[in-house]
Parts: structure tokens; C-alpha cells; sequence
């Protein structure tokens, strides 16, 4: 029996929870240090965990299994593919840079970071979750303390509405996946929630169509997906800074991941059959979402809306089912989780100083805060897919294998391209060139330690991941491959 | 010897009430509190120890004369019971013209005796005595504040409430007797095997003493007020233990005596699940009094309960009885904090409630646990219970049942999350919480903390506790 690597990092968040809670409420530094030491441990543990994959066996590594409750067949039951060992890396680099910039916060941090790293811990658990049961388990324990990170640290304004919005939307999302779940486990009739097994249950073609658009679409309401991404902007702008990080940069993936892991990888032919309905609904989600983001004046509202965008062209790579499109989704997952936390952090650095959103209000913040021009110049490259940068090893692949399957799609797709540069273009001039407008001259205090080297992890993994693909493809390629073979060859 | 082992609870429980009648002219008006709730907890307690150890059940047996079944669901529940009055003990000790009174120490005793009868009976003779002795305690405490309107009044509305459907329930007993010619649950699914107008009106009229017990839609109405006026732990008492009671007798009587009929009216009992949880949970929606909302959710939760009934199945009944071990532990919980906090506001006004997260943080824990357990949340004690209920349904083809309890878990978190918002994110007028600090008691304390346990380990590490429950439904089937 090996080291259970995985067990550790899930449960380590959720244990220095606890440890947070015994502390007093006014032992604030205590409190930001656990929190520090925990978030650094995670994302070491998920490096190593990434750096030894064994990208030549592939399949499931590290796989863990304890008998939960036998007579239902549930296990703790965790295991990582190419496709969640980025993912895991990326809750790691999140919850890193999410405490430093967290570390101001003086209303009751005690709870903050134990909300917070429950959340994490729920996070976790579904990435290296390979029991259905269990999958569900942590997605609720990631989705619920949500709502409190964002009605008590919130954005005055709107948290109340937005915080509420958001816990009812992922809720109904869930539970009607769930209720589809608990389907497949009784359909398969090999009375066990464990997904190795699923994954070969052959599900007949009538129930596979029936059930595919619950579960897909139940968990694609976490990744954004059209008709039902209304929560996201709203949520991204009330949540403080680090919440909107874990928010845009993780959870959306935990949306996406389990719609791919549940609803793709466990009802293949469902997913054939209603892959155009998907292929469509991402193709308004990167239009729709990307013009609405032209339009907004709130620095938060645009970042907001281009997540629901970029979260389309994840949907769209999944909806491809092809080699090309699949491996291009799951970069984007990891790249614009890194992108969009950058982005976020950036709104929040601004918005501390400058108390202000309103992008027409802002101006000339390059002078005073140079690091986070420049951050954002690089996640502005990224998000439009710009050589060089992980967002081009993204998005490239995803709009081959659209083209391979349905060019009009891709070119359609190809605009939001054009849009996205655009805004993002205007955005960064108009907040950090320009002439500063003369209340802001002179208010605006520079970064502290902790935030520039947030900063700056984030950038190098853009920048290292754009020089070398190889540091990721491959990894995502043998995923990828597994989810092939389920798909019946290709 | 048996016989003596499998009324063990039973007789400890009256040489308990004896014991605290006996204390009680002996106590001086200081020490009375003190003694009389620590001796009746303390005494319940090392009931529940001794049956656990020395009083559990083998083989199902039929003692005097069929008229008890001693089995695990008997046993199973009864240690529900128990544990669920020990705790009701504990709380009563700091409820002013409650905490000194041994009649209400005595009165709780003497209903837990009638539940634990009630668990066990085989027969519907001792089925309704077991019955009458659970209730007349019960109404007697639900009016216990004498001096209180609302608590006169709630007495009241639960006697006239009780005696009116239990007279129906009773007339339906008679109406099995005269047909049949026996008594014995166990004997009567020989005479109502087949699905005619006579069994389904014996049915019915049955099924509406045990409805008023457990709050099933359309006999649903006593509960919010009842609840409101009644001192706080015998509302806590009444959504739990003896809705529990109400559920164990539901259990057996469908299950045992009329099998033939269940299978086919499971439809009507799925859609008086729905309504149920239905109507509890729109109706919580617009509540302003947190112990009237308590009330409505825990008819909602009677709803999902009876779920795993209609499912009739082995793992239907083994959720039921999972659900209501998650659902003891969480609503006593529930009703603790209302007792606790009352006690130092005193105001059971949701909007009472602000700013207690800055007032005593481990308190609103506590009730974040607890709400989030009640709306089915990760990892707490609700969520597997209510997964168990919906796999049942669905596992029994009711997919329709299991939809309709999913929309109504995302109605009741929206208001357990309207509570959780007063607590967590409002504040109190003049923004001074650290000059109203609320301060508990060494029982609330120690009972708070073993229910907080409790609803972990029933969320994560469930599997034992399944277990007992399948243990307890194997004897019905």
C-alpha cells in the first residue's frame, strides 16, 4: 500500500478547518498562518502528485479504495487521470494565492478560511473522486459554503441576491444530476456507485438519451453552460477576491469536469446523440457571452461575463467528442482557471485602491501599480488565445477539432475571438493607460509582498505553459484517450 | 428470563419515575433543578447503556401472550426514544417553571415508556394502550406553562387534536376486530390479503391516528401551533421522539398486517408524501417565528420520511429508519438552540436572531450544522438520509417521488439559508453584539455537543448506522 497522497490532500483543507475553528476569533495571525501553511502544502502535494503521474501507464494512479458501505456499494474511492491531475495542480496553485490575497481581510477571518477551506476540501474530493456517491458528496460540500463566503464578505450591493442565486441555481443543478445518478446506479443493477465499474455498465441507448441532458446539463449549470450561467456574473461580483478566484477558477472546472466525468464518460451514446443540442448551447455561450462582456462598464462584470465565454469553448471541446477538441478543453480548464484568477485578483487589487469598479472612473493605474498592468496584459493575451501564451494550447486544439466536425460552428466560435480582443484590449487601456483621474491621484498605495507574488506564480505558469505544451498535453492526452475508448474507438 | 430482558427499558424507565417522584419532596428549592434534571438525563442515559449492553434482542420473540414483539425494530427505536428524552432532559433544566417541577421530569418518563410499548406491539390492544399512555403525557406538557396563553392553548389543540383522530384510529380497530375475530398485528394479514372496499376503508381510518402522529398532510394542522406555544424542548420532543414512535407503528402495521393493501394504495400514501412535503415546505416559506418554522419543516420532513414507506421494500424501510436517526439527532438540535437562545432573548422571532454570529460564534455553528443538516447538506446527517430515501423511491420506479423531493429540499434550503443569513450576516441594532453575549449553560452545553457529534458521524461515516437500521427493517420483511 502506497502513501495515500490523495486522501491527504483532500482531507488536509477540511482538517485545518477544524484546527482554524479552536482557535480564538481575535487570534487573527494564528488564523492566516495555518491558513497559509495548509494552502502551501496542498499545492505542494498536488505538484507532486501532477510530476509523478506516470504518463506512460496512464489509466488511474494513486488509486485509493475503502469500503464505505458495502451493502449500497460506496467506497472512498479516489484515484487521478491525466484529465484531473491538472486540475488538482490547479486547486493547489488557487488556494495558494487565494490565502495571500485573502490576507487582509479583517472581518472575521476564523471563519472565513474555515468556509473556505471546506470548500476547497469539496473541490478536491471531486477531482480525485472515481465513486459516484462520493463525487456527489464533495460537490455539495464545495458548492454550499458559497453562499456564505459571498452573503458575509461580499459586495455590499448585491451580495444578498447574488449569494442566493447562486446556492439556488448549483442546488437544483445537483440534485437533478443526482436524481439521475441514483437512475444509473438502479439501471446498471450492479448494486455499486464506483465509476471504473460504471464507466463498462453499457447502459441501454433509449435510457442513456433519457438521462444524458439531466446529469450533463445538471453539473454544466456550475460550468456556465447557456440558458442556465445567469449566476455566474452576478456571483463573480458580489464574492470578495479570493472567493471570485476559487469561483471562476475552480469550481466552474468542478462544473465542467463532472459533466464530463458523469455525463460523457458514463452515458457515451447519450452524449452522441445530444451533442449538437451541447455544441450549440456553448456556441451562444462564447458568442453571447463574449458581447456582453464588450458592453459592461463594471471591471468585474466584464472579467465575469468572459468566464462565461471562455467556459463555453470547454463545453464546445467537450461537445466535438473528438481527440482534438477534447484535449483543448481540458488545457482551457486548467489555463483559464489560471487566467481568470489572475484576473480577479487584479479587479480586487485595483478595486481596494481605487473603491471604485466603474471602468470610465479608472485610469493611468499603470503608474502607480506596474506589476498588475502587467499581469493583466498577460492574462489579456491568454484570453485571447495569443501564441505563446497557454491560452493559444487551448483554444487551438478545441477549434480543430470543431472544425473537423462542423466548420460553420468554428467560425462562428472564431469571432468571439475577435470580440474577446477587443474588449479586453479596451479594458486594459482605459484602466491602466490614460490619464488617472485627479480623485484617485495619489490614493493609490502599492501591492504588498503577498500579492505580487501571487502575481507573478500565476503569470509563470501562463507564460510556462505557452513555451512548453509539453508540460501539460501530454498528461491531458492519456485522459483523453480513456474517454475515447469509452466513446467506442475514434 | 427473556420475557423480563425484552421489557428491561420498560422497567427501568418506571423504577426511574419512581426514584424521581420519591427525590422530589425531599429537595429544597435550590438544589431541585439541579437534581431532578441531572438524575432523570443521567438515569435515561445509563438506561440506554444497560439495554445496549445487557437487553439486546436475538430472534424475533412474541412475549405475554403476543402481546409485545421483541425484535430489533422494537429495540432499535426505543434506544431512539431514550436517547431522545435524556436530551429533552437536559434542555428542560433551564426552562423557567419547567426546570423545577418533577411532574415534568415524571410526565416526560412516562411518555417515553408509552413509546417504547408502542415500538414493540403486536397486538392492537396493547398498540392502543401504549398509545393513550404516550399521548396524555404529551398533552399535559405541550400545556404545561400554566400561566401562558400559548401553552394552555397548545395543550389544549393537541388533546382535542389526539382524541379526535385516535377515536377514529380506535373505531378502525374495532372494525378490524369485529371482521376478523383476533387482535394480533401478526395474524391479520391472513384476512386482509386481498385488496377489497372493506380493507381499504379499515385502512384509512387507521391511517389517520397515525398521521396525526407523525404530521401527515391532511392532518397536519396541529403541529405549528402546538410547537409555537409548547415549552421549547417538548416542542423538540414532540417533532422527534414521538413522530419516530408514530413511524415505527406505520412501519410495522403497513408492512405486517396489510401488506396486501399497501402494495396497492402505495400511490395514495406516495401522493400524501408529496403533499406533505409540499405543504410544509411552502407554508415555512412565509414564517416569521423560528419555532413554528421548525414546525413546518419538520412536517416537510415527515414528507421525505415517508418516502422509504411507499417505496416497501427492505431498503425503503431501512431508510425511513435511517432518516429518522439523522433526523432526531439534527431537530433536537434544532430545538435545543431555539431553547438555548430563547431562553437569553426571549423572543423565538427569527428577526431575534441578529447578529448571533457575533454574540456566541460556536452557537451559530451549531445552528449552521444543524439547518444544513435539515436542508440535506454534506457533510451532515440529512444528506445521506435523504440520497437513501430518493434511491429507495427510485429503485421502487417511483422516479416521480424522488423529482418532487428534490424540488422540495431546494425550497426548504432557500428558508434554512433565510435563517442562517439573520444569523450570519445581519447585526443587531446599535452594532453592539459584544455586550449582549449569550452564555450557555453546562446542559445545553453537553447535550448541544453530543447532538453536533452525533450529526457528523451519521453524514460520514454512515455505514454502521445503515446497518443498524437494515438490521432493525430485516424483521418486518
Amino acid at each position: 500500500m502506497h502513501f495515500p497522497i490523495l486522501s491527504v490532500i483532500v482531507f488536509t483543507p477540511v482538517s485545518a478547518a477544524l484546527l482554524i475553528l479552536l482557535y480564538k476569533p481575535d487570534q487573527k495571525k494564528a488564523v492566516r498562518i495555518t491558513a497559509l501553511v495548509t494552502a502551501g502544502l496542498v499545492l505542494l502535494l498536488s505538484t507532486i502528485v501532477y510530476f509523478s503521474y506516470d504518463k506512460a501507464v496512464a489509466g488511474y494512479q494513486f488509486v485509493e479504495k475503502y469500503s464505505w458501505m458495502p451493502f449500497l456499494g460506496i467506497s472512498l474511492h479516489f484515484g487521478v487521470d491525466g484529465l484531473s491531475a491538472p486540475l488538482l495542480l490547479l486547486t493547489g496553485i488557487v488556494m495558494l494565492t487565494g490565502v495571500m490575497i485573502s490576507w487582509g481581510i479583517e472581518d472575521r477571518p476564523r471563519e472565513f478560511f474555515t468556509f473556505l477551506f471546506f470548500l476547497a476540501s469539496g473541490v478536491l474530493g471531486v477531482f480525485a473522486s472515481l465513486d459516484l456517491f462520493m463525487l456527489f458528496f464533495f460537490y455539495e460540500i464545495a458548492v454550499f459554503p458559497m453562499y456564505l463566503l459571498i452573503s458575509i464578505w461580499g459586495w455590499v450591493k448585491t451580495r444578498e441576491y447574488a449569494a442566493m442565486k447562486l446556492t439556488l441555481y448549483l442546488f437544483i443543478g445537483s440534485v437533478i444530476a443526482l436524481v439521475g445518478a441514483l437512475a444509473m446506479y438502479w439501471q446498471s443493477g450492479l448494486h455499486t456507485f464506483d465509476m471504473l465499474v460504471l464507466e463498462r455498465a453499457n447502459f441501454p441507448a433509449t435510457f442513456q438519451n433519457v438521462w444524458f441532458p439531466f446529469v450533463f446539463v445538471g453539473f454544466a449549470v456550475l460550468g456556465g453552460l447557456f440558458p442556465f450561467h445567469n449566476w455566474s456574473p452576478d456571483g463573480h461580483v458580489a464574492a470578495p477576491t479570493a472567493v471570485s478566484m476559487f469561483h471562476a477558477g475552480v469550481l466552474m472546472k468542478l462544473g465542467a469536469f463532472a459533466a464530463l466525468r458523469v455525463g460523457i464518460m458514463l452515458l457515451p451514446e447519450g452524449a452522441k446523440t445530444w451533442q449538437w443540442v451541447i455544441m450549440g448551447l456553448a456556441l451562444v455561450n462564447i458568442v453571447y457571452g463574449a458581447l456582453i462582456a464588450s458592453v459592461q462598464t463594471d471591471f468585474k462584470y466584464v472579467i465575469g461575463f468572459s468566464s462565461v465565454s471562455h467556459m463555453g469553448l470547454v463545453m464546445l471541446g467537450f461537445a466535438t467528442l473528438t481527440r482534438e477538441g477534447l484535449t483543448g478543453a481540458g488545457v482551457q480548464m486548467f489555463s483559464h482557471g489560471v487566467m481568470t484568477a489572475l484576473f480577479f485578483a487584479a479587479v480586487g487589487m485595483v478595486y481596494d485602491r481605487a473603491h471604485t469598479r466603474d471602468i470610465p472612473k479608472l485610469g493611468g493605474m499603470v503608474g502607480p501599480l506596474p506589476m498588475v498592468a502587467v499581469g493583466v496584459i498577460i492574462a489579456s493575451l491568454v484570453s485571447m488565445g495569443m501564441p505563446g501564451f497557454s491560452g493559444f494550447i487551448a483554444e487551438f486544439p478545441i477549434f480543430m477539432g470543431v472544425w473537423k466536425t462542423q466548420w460553420v460552428v468554428a467560425v462562428v466560435a472564431a469571432v468571439s475571438i475577435v470580440i474577446t480582443a477587443s474588449y479586453v484590449l479596451l479594458v486594459v487601456r482605459r484602466v491602466f493607460f490614460g490619464k488617472m483621474p485627479a480623485e484617485l491621484e495619489g490614493h493609490i498605495r502599492p501591492i504588498n509582498t503577498f500579492d505580487k507574488i501571487s502575481l507573478v506564480l500565476l503569470c509563470t505558469i501562463m507564460v510556462g505553459l505557452g513555451l512548453f505544451p509539453s508540460l501539460m498535453v501530454p498528461w491531458i492526452q492519456t485522459g483523453v484517450q480513456h474517454v475515447l475508448s469509452l466513446l467506442g474507438g475514434a | 428470563m427473556s420475557s423480563i430482558r425484552s421489557i428491561l427499558p420498560e422497567i427501568l424507565l418506571l423504577a426511574l419515575a419512581i426514584i424521581v417522584l420519591i427525590l422530589d419532596p425531599f429537595l429544597g428549592e435550590a438544589r431541585r433543578r439541579l437534581v431532578l434534571g441531572w438524575v432523570t438525563a443521567g438515569g435515561l442515559l445509563a438506561i440506554f447503556a444497560v439495554c445496549l449492553l445487557a437487553g439486546r434482542p436475538g430472534t424475533p420473540l412474541f412475549v405475554y401472550g403476543g402481546m409485545l414483539r421483541f425484535d430489533w425494530l422494537a429495540f432499535l427505536f426505543e434506544l431512539f426514544f431514550l436517547f431522545s428524552a435524556a436530551i429533552s432532559a437536559l434542555f428542560f433544566m433551564d426552562i423557567e417553571r419547567v426546570n423545577r417541577r418533577a411532574e415534568a421530569y415524571l410526565l416526560l418518563l412516562a411518555a417515553t415508556l408509552g413509546m417504547s410499548l408502542m415500538a414493540a406491539s403486536a397486538d392492537l390492544i396493547m398498540l392502543y394502550l401504549a398509545i393513550e399512555t404516550t399521548s396524555i403525557p404529551l398533552y399535559l406538557l405541550g400545556g404545561f406553562l400554566t400561566q401562558d396563553e400559548k401553552s394552555t392553548e397548545s395543550g389544549f389543540k393537541y388533546l382535542l387534536f389526539g382524541a379526535l383522530t385516535t377515536t377514529v384510529m380506535l373505531y378502525g380497530f374495532s372494525l378490524i376486530y369485529g371482521f376478523t375475530g383476533t387482535t394480533s398485528l401478526y395474524a391479520l394479514n391472513l384476512h386482509f390479503n386481498q385488496f377489497d372496499a372493506l380493507s381499504v376503508g379499515v385502512f384509512f381510518l387507521v391511517l389517520a391516528g397515525l398521521a396525526f402522529k407523525v404530521s401527515l398532510f391532511p392532518f397536519q394542522f396541529w403541529a405549528p401551533d402546538v410547537y409555537e406555544g409548547a415549552p421549547t424542548p417538548v416542542a423538540g420532543f414532540l417533532s422527534t421522539a414521538s413522530k419516530a414512535a408514530g413511524f415505527v407503528v406505520i412501519l410495522r402495521l403497513f408492512v405486517v398486517a396489510f401488506p396486501a393493501i399497501s402494495a396497492n394504495w402505495t400511490t395514495v400514501l406516495a401522493v400524501l408524501a408529496a403533499l406533505t412535503m409540499t405543504v410544509g415546505n411552502l407554508i415555512a416559506l412565509t414564517q416569521k417565528n423560528i419555532k413554528r418554522l421548525l414546525a413546518y419543516s419538520s412536517i416537510a420532513h415527515a414528507g421525505y420520511a415517508m418516502i422509504g414507506v411507499v417505496a416497501f421494500s427492505q431498503l425503503g424501510a431501512s431508510s425511513t429508519i435511517f432518516y429518522l436517526i439523522a433526523y432526531i439527532l439534527t431537530n433536537l438540535a434544532a430545538f435545543g438552540i431555539v431553547a438555548a437562545f430563547g431562553r437569553v432573548a426571549g423572543s423565538d422571532e427569527i428577526s431575534a436572531y441578529r447578529g448571533l454570529s457575533r454574540r456566541n460564534s460556536t452557537l451559530a455553528l451549531g445552528m449552521l450544522v444543524s439547518f444544513l443538516s435539515l436542508a440535506g447538506m454534506p457533510p451532515f446527517g440529512g444528506f445521506v438520509a435523504k440520497v437513501l430515501v430518493f434511491s429507495a423511491a427510485i429503485q421502487n420506479g417511483y422516479i416521480w417521488l424522488a423529482v418532487v423531493g428534490v424540488l422540495n429540499s431546494i425550497v426548504g434550503l432557500y428558508y434554512y439559508l433565510n435563517v442562517l443569513k439573520v444569523v450570519y450576516l445581519y447585526r443587531m441594532e446599535g452594532e453592539d453584539e459584544e455586550h449582549h453575549p449569550v452564555v450557555l449553560s453546562r446542559p445545553y452545553v453537553i447535550s448541544l455537543t453530543l447532538l453536533m457529534i452525533g450529526i457528523v458521524l451519521v453524514g460520514v461515516l454512515f455505514a454502521p448506522w445503515f446497518n443498524l437500521a437494515q438490521r432493525a427493517a430485516l424483521n418486518l420483511f
